[in-house]
């Protein structure tokens, strides 16, 4: 036996050495799980993107180096998913944001009631969007539905919403805005009721008009959760895919398919496996490039707090 | 600059009254301290004089034109609140030219501006960070700078200092006195420290459960007070306060039989005669612990304590621990006499609380 803190230095490595034991324990249900539902498929897609390749005939798998990219990235019909995604996550995210934003800021002063408004307010956000798809799709139906009904009832012309590229478009976007603006209501409220009570009022002494307060002290010090919602917002409208199917399936045409409807249409309708494989690489990188840029934004402005 | 009046300002939150028909009026250029304890209607009288709190009835008055149905940015009025309120995401420099900005004053008047306050300041090296960067007792000069940057009207201070550390207060304390008699400003603070009032105030008022107890200046705050409220909440340690009891000829303290008589201590005959039950108010100060060879009371003593230089005594009369100084030149145990200083005895009505003094007698 050595002297007693070494024989206590050892005790307590190997106390500590069974507590990293017991950590890893605990952890590698979740681990194997997460090993062979995320990194498994991750590490295969990007393997089969590599290959023509159709799940329907395992056998004949050839390898194309980056022939999938190359063809896709050359194909217009694909520039045309990313277009019209573009411009709907762009109408999403900036409708979203300022009804978003000036529905929380209404809602952060207390009123009568204003709990049940909030509730009634966050009820869309709870729906599936399968759900919202095909509700609105029913709304919006030209022969029947309750928006032609009101348009006609005021003697204005019955609009074919779904029927028309851009009308479907403006419909898409309409139907994820009822459904997400209350996500942004929430946050937004959260955030600026996170706003001490002296700050605005050392602002109204100071002389702020109510605009000059919003757009200089309220906007910027919520900035950091506004701008995490926005992230989400943008990520999560890119990915859109189950409102399409309910709502439009893609059409008219395939004008008013997503990328992701565009992957998944050609992994399961074509069983173009490789192609989608390389595909859903290609929107991956976009979105994680996207989420890295705007992250590291968001640091910068919540640096200084 | 303005005069400041408030005329029968009466302030309600639902049944509760916070303040309740107050008067005052603060002259151009005087520094006025709000005084009294937690809840007693200082800093909402402070917040209905700044336009964050409505009047329910009354007169808010700058230089006699009627404010109250100014908003808080329409009267020019500058305000450091107790807990810290710069804008967090704002550098040093934008918070303090916000007032400014927030005015549309143009950029060179707000450079000048900016390089006057922060001479007076010292705040060159900070301009850059952020708040979050700042210790709380900068932070608060900053609120400061930022408050008198724009020539206000009136600086409101709601226990501006009450965050800081105790050491950085006294210089805090000190700089802000001076600096307001070389502005001239008028200034109104709330505090419930006396000592900040006392060193601070060209007048106090001293308020307790909505009402005004005593305006005075600091002197006569602590040498004159109106009301037993008054003397006891001024001075540090606290005013002694003993029944008396009419005996013939003097007065005698509580149950003891130490009784003080025109001879003795120099009590004035109104207060021997006195049909009133009366009580005695006498600071610490004024209460000494003597060797027994000087004349004095045999009343035990209790205690004998230091804090630092001054030595201090406690003795009981009818329940009430009282203070006095231990002024003995041999200190031996708790052997000694007990004096009472004849300036020092203040009488108060036992019932009402108030003073009694020759003139007020009945």
């Amino acid at each position: 036996m050595t002297n007693p803190s070494h024989a206590e230095h050892q005790m307590q490595m190997k106390r500590q050495s069974s507590g990293r034991l017991m950590i890893f324990g605990f952890l590698s249900p979740s681990l194997v799980i997460l090993l062979f539902m995320v990194l498994y498929p991750f590490l295969s897609l990007v393997y089969y993107s590599f290959y023509n390749f159709s799940a329907l005939r395992q056998g004949a798998m050839k390898p194309v180096g980056l022939g999938n990219y190359r063809f896709l990235l050359s194909d217009t019909q694909l520039w045309e998913r990313f277009i019209f995604t573009g411009k709907f996550v762009f109408i999403c995210v900036a409708l979203q944001m300022l009804i978003g934003i000036f529905v929380g800021y209404q809602l952060q002063k207390n009123f009568r009631g204003r709990d049940v408004v909030f509730t009634l307010l966050m009820m869309p956000m709870m729906l599936s969007p399968i759900v919202v798809g095909f509700l609105w799709r029913y709304m919006l139906n030209s022969e029947w539905g309750i928006v032609n009904f009101l348009l006609s009832s005021v003697g204005l012309p019955k609009i074919d919403w779904l029927g028309q590229a851009n009308a479907a478009l403006w419909a898409a976007a309409a139907a994820d805005t009822w459904m997400w603006t209350p996500f942004i209501i929430l946050l937004a409220t959260a955030a600026f009721r996170g706003i001490p009570e002296t700050i605005h009022e050392a602002a109204e002494v100071d002389g702020a008009s109510p605009a000059y307060k919003f757009f200089r002290i309220t906007l910027p010090i919520s900035a950091p959760v506004l701008f995490i919602a926005l992230i989400l917002r943008l990520i999560d409208s890119f990915k859109q895919y189950d409102l399409f199917i309910a709502l439009t399936g893609g059409g008219p045409g395939s004008s008013t398919e997503t990328v992701s409807f565009a992957v998944a249409k050609t992994a399961f309708s074509y069983f173009y496996t490789g192609e989608a494989s390389a595909l859903a690489v290609i929107l991956l990188v976009i979105i994680i490039g996207l989420s890295m840029i705007l992250v590291r934004h968001l640091t910068h402005i919540s640096q200084r707090f | 600059m303005a005069e400041i009046e408030l005329r029968k300002l009466t302030i309600e939150f639902g049944a509760f009254k916070a303040v309740d028909d107050v008067s005052l009026t603060v002259k151009n250029g005087e520094f006025v301290v709000y005084l009294g304890p937690s809840g007693c209607g200082k800093t909402t009288t402070l917040r209905c004089i700044a336009g964050l709190t409505r009047a329910t009835s009354g007169d808010v008055l700058f230089d006699g034109q009627r404010v109250n149905d100014l908003t808080a940015s329409q009267r020019n009025i500058a305000m450091v609140f107790q807990f810290v309120s710069l804008y967090p995401h704002m550098t040093i420099r934008e918070n303090i030219v916000f007032p400014l900005k927030a005015r549309g004053v143009p950029s060179a008047e707000i450079t000048r501006k900016l390089d006057w306050v922060t001479g007076i300041f010292k705040l060159g090296d900070e301009l850059r960070r952020y708040p979050s960067a700042l210790p709380p007792g900068a932070r608060q000069k900053v609120a400061l700078a930022r408050a008198l940057i724009r020539d206000p009207a009136v600086l409101l201070l709601d226990e501006p200092l009450s965050a800081i550390d105790e050491q950085f207060r006294e210089e805090m304390r000190w700089e802000l006195g001076h600096l307001q008699r070389q502005l001239g400003v008028t200034t109104i603070y709330v505090t419930h420290d006396q000592r900040e009032a006392m060193s601070l105030a060209d007048r106090i008022v001293l308020m307790n459960n909505g009402n005004i107890v005593q305006v005075s200046t600091p002197n006569d705050m602590f040498f004159e007070p109106v009301d037993i409220f008054a003397g006891q909440f001024i001075g540090s340690p606290s005013m002694n306060l003993i029944e008396l009891a009419p005996v013939v000829g003097g007065l005698r303290l509580g149950t003891s039989n130490a009784v003080l008589t025109p001879q003795n201590h120099a009590v004035p005959e109104w207060a021997v005669a006195s049909r009133r039950p009366l009580r005695l108010g006498i600071r610490p100060h004024n209460v000494h612990l003597v060797d027994s060879d000087i004349p004095g009371f045999d009343i035990p003593v209790d205690s004998v304590f230091g804090i630092g230089r001054e030595k201090f005594f406690t003795f009981t009369i009818a329940d009430t621990i009282c203070q006095g100084v231990d002024q003995r030149s041999r200190p031996d145990g708790t052997s000694g006499k007990v004096r009472f200083d004849p300036a020092g005895l203040l009488f108060f009505d036992a019932e009402t609380g108030r003073r009694v003094t020759g003139e007020t007698v009945l």
